[in-house]
């Protein structure tokens, strides 16, 4: 789950790492107002630099225009009528954009330099881990590939979590200097705090700054410009308050339905629907129909008990994208018996009503009975067809749609 | 000899009074005979549907019953801590198959088994074993002597079976043609189940299948189940089906380079996955910008591996790798 920038702002901030002043707003109306609040917050005179970024989850902002510099309240104004009134186009968002309808109005700062921090959890170690570069503002995947020695981590002990003196070391290690050494040690440990307090699976702060010296900041000031969160899906249940951060209106419809039904979704631009029981087999079905000349049109797993209620809904969203001119149906009937299953798929293909191929493989217990009542449905459903294999179920649905 | 598991092995639920613990309790009975209690704490005294004692505790259970495995059926919230009620009881392998444990009490859950397990290697003592979450479990396969309660699982008291899989496509070596069996180790549930019945149908046995789980952080992985199957007589091929994400593949297939002198057939599920959807920035940066699909094919081709380009061909790669006749039997 991805929350919004304002969001991952405000958790900075309630974790104690300082962030630049700034305000949400829906209405352009509301711009001058904010703008002028926040400038006076950063102590900036009439005509201090704020930024006006639209909250969206895709990126490419920027290009797109949706990310603006302003120096007064008409400027400010005249920049979130534009974001609100015009959808987003970028790369990530394909061509039809993104409305916006949500802006936020941070102070501008002076950066002096910019750093990278994350933490995440390891697979290889089985550990979360801090991440931390002085080249930060950049693409830091590009940092890991060009410069590996650029980039510094921690391990963070499972049990006794970052201690102060490896954020310390980090921190020298880094770069920072005086007063700096002190805040950027402290954030890290808010972070790594945060991390494992919120099961997050990822907290970045990119880029992590520091101001220019300044009277009340002979060192400069860190600070956290833009952080993105990630957070474990399987512990939302016990972060009610992160999880009142989602914003439907942002995820896909068909990958909420489907997760309703504890399906897993995720739409892809082929042609070819296919719905199959367990991850790794619903990955490869996808990479089988691809072998064989087709587009997978979605991955769909129906998890472990394809019940007619699952496998109607499946059917619904694999249908609603009206690109799909065919399906395959791919499930190895283990504890759930293939008798059950094909039940499931003829009563929700019937329910559903296919005018596109449809192509059942079935295997595992009772495939004899499954497959009997395939063919006895065959009048019903007349584009459906039973595959033998799995191969043989993806060359039928290529040749099906082709 | 098979690996981790055989005949011998006694073995609990914990939560035994949970509908697909109860379900799976009584397909592991039937398969092999090996259940010998469960927990369920405040249910202590009682009998399950099988017949089977219900313990309050794992440690009771295991001083009455002398278990030496055990598997995980309690809800997400709960599972860490049955994994370290677990340890705790010393029960040696360990079989996680709940879906949807937080990853962060899987951090924490590894980290105290990691602790034990460096301390029973000072005492002199065997390592535990965990495997999962997030799995199917293992399961040793026995002879199809018959005389099974149910009509899936016709099958009893040779092999054993601990988790979720379909205990009747599996094949013991007395029964398989071709004389050999396999040993098989994945990431993926299905899969798993898709690569037995191909190996089945070919005439090849299943000396032990493994399946590791598909959650970030976990029990045991790729490179020690390797190694048990190389050390194992009864393994005449090892069969390792991976997915995209991490780097486990590429160490295995690094691993399999050095050490592993047995037949070698490979799987990678995820070819066409859409990047980013998984992971975000710090988790390839971790990873170096591997863990795609091709990165890790490429890998197990340099060690060796025979490579099915799709699970179709999961069977036929085996039985390609250890020079077999591709007949279907």
């Amino acid at each position: 789950m991805k929350i919004h920038e304002y969001q991952g702002r405000q958790l900075l901030s309630d974790a104690g790492i300082p962030v630049p002043s700034g305000v949400t707003i829906t209405k352009a109306q509301d711009a001058a107002s904010a703008y002028a609040s926040i400038v006076k917050e950063a102590g900036l005179g009439d005509g201090g630099l704020a930024v006006v970024k639209a909250q969206v989850h895709a990126g490419g902002r920027g290009k797109a225009g949706f990310v603006k510099l302003v120096h007064s309240a008409a400027e400010a104004t005249e920049a979130a009528e534009f974001m609100l009134s015009n959808k987003m186009v970028s790369v990530q968002t394909g061509p039809e954009g993104l409305a916006v309808d949500t802006l936020l109005i941070a102070a501008g700062v002076e950066i002096e330099k910019e750093y990278y921090l994350a933490i995440t959890t390891d697979r290889a170690t089985r550990q979360n881990v801090l991440i931390a570069s002085a080249e930060g503002g950049v693409e830091i995947e590009q940092v890991a590939h060009d410069n590996p020695d650029a980039i510094l981590k921690q391990p963070i002990h499972a049990h006794m979590g970052l201690q102060p003196s490896q954020a310390r070391r980090l921190a020298f290690e880094l770069g920072f200097v005086g007063k700096q050494v002190g805040q950027a040690a402290k954030i890290m440990m808010a972070l790594a705090k945060l991390y494992s307090d919120k099961d997050c699976a990822l907290a970045e702060i990119n880029p992590l700054i520091v101001t220019p010296k300044s009277e009340g900041h002979p060192d400069g000031q860190v600070l956290a410009i833009d952080a993105k969160f990630n957070f474990d899906s399987n512990a939302l249940y016990r972060q009610k308050a992160v999880a009142a951060l989602s914003d439907p209106s942002t995820e896909d419809p068909n990958e909420t339905k489907a997760s309703a039904y504890g399906m897993s979704y995720i739409q892809l631009d082929g042609t070819i629907g296919c719905l199959v029981n367990g991850a790794g087999l619903a990955m490869s079905t996808m990479d089988t129909i691809k072998h064989f000349g087709g587009e997978p049109a979605n991955f769909l797993d129906v998890g472990g008990s394809a019940t007619e209620e699952a496998v109607t809904e499946g059917f619904r969203i694999i249908l609603s994208d009206k690109k799909v001119n065919g399906v395959l149906v791919n499930i190895f009937g283990g504890i759930m018996q293939c008798d059950v299953i094909a039940n499931a798929v003829v009563a929700a293909a019937k329910q559903v009503g296919f005018d596109v191929p449809l192509v059942v493989r079935l295997e595992g217990t009772n495939v004899e009975e499954g497959r009997a009542i395939l063919k006895k449905a065959q009048a019903d459903i007349p584009t459906m067809v039973a595959a033998t294999d799995l191969a043989d179920g993806a060359k039928l649905v290529c040749a099906a749609t082709a | 000899m098979p690996v981790l598991i055989d005949k011998n092995t006694k073995v609990l639920c914990q939560g035994i009074t949970g509908s697909f613990g109860a379900l799976h309790t009584k397909g592991c009975h039937e398969y092999g005979r090996n259940m010998v209690g469960g927990v369920t704490p405040g249910k202590g005294g009682q009998q399950d549907a099988n017949g089977l004692p219900i313990f309050n505790t794992l440690r009771e259970a295991v001083q009455k019953t002398g278990a030496d495995a055990t598997m995980i059926f309690v809800p997400p919230p709960f599972a860490a801590d049955a994994i370290i009620e677990a340890i705790d009881a010393e029960i040696p392998v360990i079989v996680g198959v709940t879906e949807g444990v937080p990853v962060q009490d899987m951090v924490r859950a590894r980290a105290y088994l990691d602790q034990v397990n460096n301390q029973r290697a000072a005492d002199g003592k065997a390592r535990l074993t965990l495997i999962g979450p997030n799995c199917p479990g293992v399961i040793t396969p026995g002879p199809k002597t018959g005389g099974g309660e149910s009509a899936a699982d016709p099958y009893t008291n040779a092999g054993c079976k601990i988790g979720i899989m379909p205990g009747y496509i599996h094949t013991h070596i007395s029964e398989a043609k071709a004389g050999k069996a396999v040993g098989i180790v994945s990431r993926s549930g299905t899969l798993t189940y898709e690569a037995v019945f191909q190996t089945s149908q070919l005439g090849l046995a299943q000396s032990t299948c493994i399946g590791i789980g598909g959650d970030p952080v976990r029990g045991m992985g790729f490179i020690e189940c390797l190694e048990l199957f190389q050390n194992d007589p009864e393994t005449h091929g090892i069969l390792m089906i991976g997915e995209i994400g991490g780097t486990d593949e590429e160490a295995a297939a690094e691993w399999a380079n050095a050490n592993v002198t047995k037949p070698l057939a490979g799987f990678i599920a995820g070819r066409t996955a859409p990047p980013g959807k998984r992971m975000g920035h710090a988790g390839a940066i971790i990873s170096g910008g591997e863990g795609d699909a091709e990165s890790k094919i490429k890998a197990l081709e340099a060690a060796g591996y025979v490579i099915a380009q799709t699970p179709s061909e999961l069977g036929t790669a085996m039985a390609q790798a250890m020079g077999l006749e591709l007949a279907k039997v």
